[in-house]
């Protein structure tokens, strides 16, 4: 018996190909504490990375000394769907404590920190500097011909002076990606 | 954490929280890094050490034990290559949750990361196929972290877990942590119970005209209050309820609300009951793809209620309207009772109009097939091999295939834990070592292996473990010379072209047999088959069965992948009216 599919015709695939998460997708910034151990980064990245779920920016470190505890802040996205997976996930972890959405939690100080190196001369060093000012980026280092600044904001402010920098001579940058609380006085 | 002063050695502390633990067998395999542990064992005589052929088999095994008792599989193996051969076991019971732990030995600390001899980064391998794993560096932490790791491998949904001891902290010397002195605190699933959400199940419940109960694994893994009360249930509500593969058991097939497995080779009656109800209750189960087919056209018209202890497993595949979470025990427990307390009552004029349309899909008879008088028909020599073991203390493991799925089909679970079978995974090999682990936790019984000839090759060095430890298990091969599920959806789904599905190069199973030293029994003829299965039976030690069945056979019903429960296939026997009922077999 033969379910009457042309020769060569692969569209009957053995697995179901259709995306069922077609839905609308959103960034979500994940606050997670997990003890401070070897390998526990790694594990939250292979969650990630082995179910396919995004890492659109990605920070640690540890907060907590006597505890052990580090924070990894996530900012990820998927469908609401996906999202709530991701959590679940997460969770289910031995090493994480807390999985904290701030994105549904209420609003929060999201912050980045960047260094630009910017090589010029003349007018566009003058230009690169007054920018600077304006941006209250401060100067770390500079020489004849370059200056380095270093810079916190939020995502968006930081992508806006590396996009006026380039025409300056922006040569190259570094970001740490986003660290985030939750506003107001209590805890996430 | 106090610890006694007393020190011993690393590798007696493994034994001693070993034994603790309350573990009494170990399966495993010697080498190099865990020679110290292996001293250790050899100086006690509370814990039975098997030694499988493989470490595949090893895990296989332990699953086989930790399914067939509800208790926690240990396995010992090597570093490197042993470590690496545990690896498909891990993942199977990641997949299955079942509880085991795998203590792995590492090359010494010192050496770690300078690609020493039989040196792999087994915590980095073996990091997403377990539930966690631990390496470890001081021996005054490997009591506490094995008592943790038996805490991980049981508590919430269980799994696998994996602990890396270097030689030279077996070695070393450190203090013994008794286990009660070990807090759990670290993983302590959250789990609260809504009442609100109980008493809208149960108004659910009450109002329900086409409802179904769905049940998997985890009624299982809840154990044998949660089945129990799974039987209270449905006797209470009249419902009709069906299973996974995994959860084959926690309703007894011969119980008058039972509709058969149900998914890709479920019974029609099963697969339609899903599609048309209108309240599905979902115990210990999640929403697998082999379970709901085609997802955008699962039970569309239902509400869904959804009880599990995992909660990454709830709105993964399927969007239910109440999620439960927690222990199944726990929940029907307050389900039945918030039903009693409200007295509740299930409408049994709407209920008899939906038992009605259901006997008539029963009366399709989608396992139906064309016996034969020349060839054994696979399904035939299942159901007589049914026939004469049912009623039995009989253990069924499986391999994977079409074989699987028959047996699945035509074998009734009255019991759980007696039937242990690759669901998740779908690993071949698996049935012929967890047919041994089963054999070990229960030496009386009978336990045979369902098997296909191609998958019991895959772990068939197994046969020197039945024999060194006399486990009289029975390998019934349902031999078609061919990777039978394979070839069907090569004729199915790929235009009959047979790529690389033969099993060539058979060997001859009756003088594999004799040079184990076993019994080897060959049967070709359907007349003969009854008493070639009594021979088996019969015979005190392990038998190698070689069942030679008809090759081209397909597997019916069947939903083909991506599509919807009631667009399922059924057999040619049930699809055309003009074969006569002559020679069909009615199940
Ligand atoms: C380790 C592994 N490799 C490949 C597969 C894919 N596979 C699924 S069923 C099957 C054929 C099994 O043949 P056999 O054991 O003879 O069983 P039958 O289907 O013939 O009953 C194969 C190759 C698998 N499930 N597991
Ligand atoms: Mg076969």
């Amino acid at each position: 018996m033969s379910l009457n599919l042309k020769k060569g015709v692969n569209r009957q695939s053995a697995y179901n190909l259709r995306d069922p998460n077609i839905d609308y997708e959103a960034a979500h910034t994940l606050s997670i504490i997990v003890d401070n151990e070897s390998g526990v980064l790694a594990r939250v990245i292979g969650l990630f990375s082995g179910r396919g779920y995004n890492i659109d920016s990605l920070t640690v470190a540890e907060i907590d000394h006597s505890g052990h505890r580090s924070r990894i802040t996530i900012v990820t996205s998927g469908t609401p769907k996906v999202i709530n997976q991701i959590k679940a996930q997460l969770n289910r972890m031995v090493p994480v404590h807390e999985v904290i959405d701030l994105t549904l939690k209420g609003k929060a100080v999201q912050r980045e920190l960047a260094i630009f190196k910017v090589n010029g001369t003349g007018n566009q060093r003058v230009e690169a500097l007054r920018l600077a000012d304006v941006f209250r980026a401060k100067v770390v280092d500079s020489t004849l011909k370059s200056f380095t600044f270093e810079l916190t904001g939020n995502s968006e402010k930081i992508d806006a002076f590396a996009e006026l920098m380039e025409p300056l001579g922006l040569l190259e940058m570094a970001r740490t990606g986003i660290v985030a609380l939750l506003r107001g006085h209590n805890s996430s | 954490m106090k610890s006694s002063k007393e020190k011993i050695t690393g590798a007696e502390i493994v034994i001693k929280a070993l034994i603790e633990q309350g573990v009494d067998t170990v399966f495993g395999y010697p080498g190099g890094a865990i020679l110290p542990v292996y001293d250790e064992l050899f100086q006690q005589k509370k814990i039975r050490h098997i030694l499988v052929r493989h470490e595949q088999a090893a895990t296989h095994a332990a699953e086989g034990y930790a399914r067939s008792t509800g208790k926690i599989g240990v396995v010992f193996v090597t570093s490197g290559p042993g470590a690496t051969n545990s690896v498909t076991g891990l993942t199977d019971a990641l997949m299955d949750s079942v509880p085991i732990v795998v203590i792995s030995g590492q090359v010494p600390t010192f050496m770690i990361g300078n690609d020493a001899f039989q040196e792999a980064d087994t915590v980095g391998i073996t990091r997403p196929c377990t539930k966690h794993n631990w390496l470890i560096k001081d021996t005054n932490k490997l009591a506490e972290t094995i008592h943790r790791a038996f805490h991980v491998a049981k508590t919430g949904r269980p799994g696998p877990v994996l602990v890396d001891i270097p030689k030279d902290v077996q070695f070393a010397s450190g203090c013994y942590t008794k286990k009660k002195k070990v807090s759990t605190d670290f993983f302590k699933p959250e789990l609260s119970l809504d009442p609100n959400l109980l008493t809208e199940t149960v108004q659910r419940l009450e109002k329900a005209s086409k409802p179904i109960i769905y049940t998997g694994g985890g009624v299982i893994n809840s154990g044998e209050k949660a089945v129990n009360l799974l039987r209270k249930l449905v006797s209470k509500t009249n419902f009709p309820i069906t299973s996974t593969l995994m959860g084959l058991g926690s309703y007894p097939a011969s119980g008058d609300n039972w509709l058969g497995m149900l998914g890709m080779h479920g019974t029609y009656e099963a697969n339609m009951s899903m599609h048309d109800c209108d309240f599905m209750l979902c115990v210990g189960a999640r929403f697998d793809d082999r379970i709901t087919g085609r997802i955008d056209a699962f039970s569309p018209n239902s509400f869904k209620v959804h009880i599990d202890i995992d909660p990454s497993s709830v709105n993964k595949n399927v969007t239910v309207d109440v999620p439960l979470i927690g222990d199944v025990a726990i929940i029907l427990e307050e389900l039945i009772a918030t039903w009693e307390k409200r007295g509740s009552k299930v409408s049994s004029q709407k209920l008899g109009q939906w038992w009605k349309e259901i006997g008539e899909w029963k009366n399709v008879k989608s396992l139906k097939y064309t016996n034969s008088s020349s060839v054994i028909k696979p399904q035939y020599a299942i159901q007589r091999l049914e026939e004469h073991t049912r009623g039995h203390d009989r253990y069924i493991s499986t391999e994977v295939g079409q074989h699987q799925m028959w047996a699945a089909q035509f074998m009734g679970f009255e019991e759980p834990n007696r039937w242990m079978t690759s669901g998740g995974l779908g690993t071949m090999g698996y049935g012929f070592p967890a047919s041994l682990g089963v054999q070990v936790a229960h030496p009386k019984s009978l336990v045979i292996n369902v098997a296909g000839e191609a998958s019991w090759l895959m772990n068939m060095q197994e046969l020197g473990t039945a024999v060194q430890y006399r486990l009289p298990v029975k390998q019934f091969i349902l031999n078609n010379e061919r990777l039978g599920m394979v070839r069907q959806w090569q004729e199915l789904l790929h235009g009959e072209r047979y790529s690389h599905s033969w099993s060539d190069a058979l060997p001859d199973f009756e003088k594999l047999a004799e040079a184990y030293g076993i019994k080897g029994i060959r049967c070709e003829d359907p007349v003969k088959l009854d008493d070639a299965i009594q021979a088996m039976l019969d015979y005190p030690g392990p038998v190698i069965f070689d069942c030679l069945v008809e090759k081209h056979e397909n597997c019916f019903p069947m939903i083909p992948s991506g599509k919807a429960h009631n667009e399922m296939i059924l057999g040619e026997q049930t699809q055309s009216d003009n074969i006569s009922d002559e020679g069909a077999v009615l199940v």
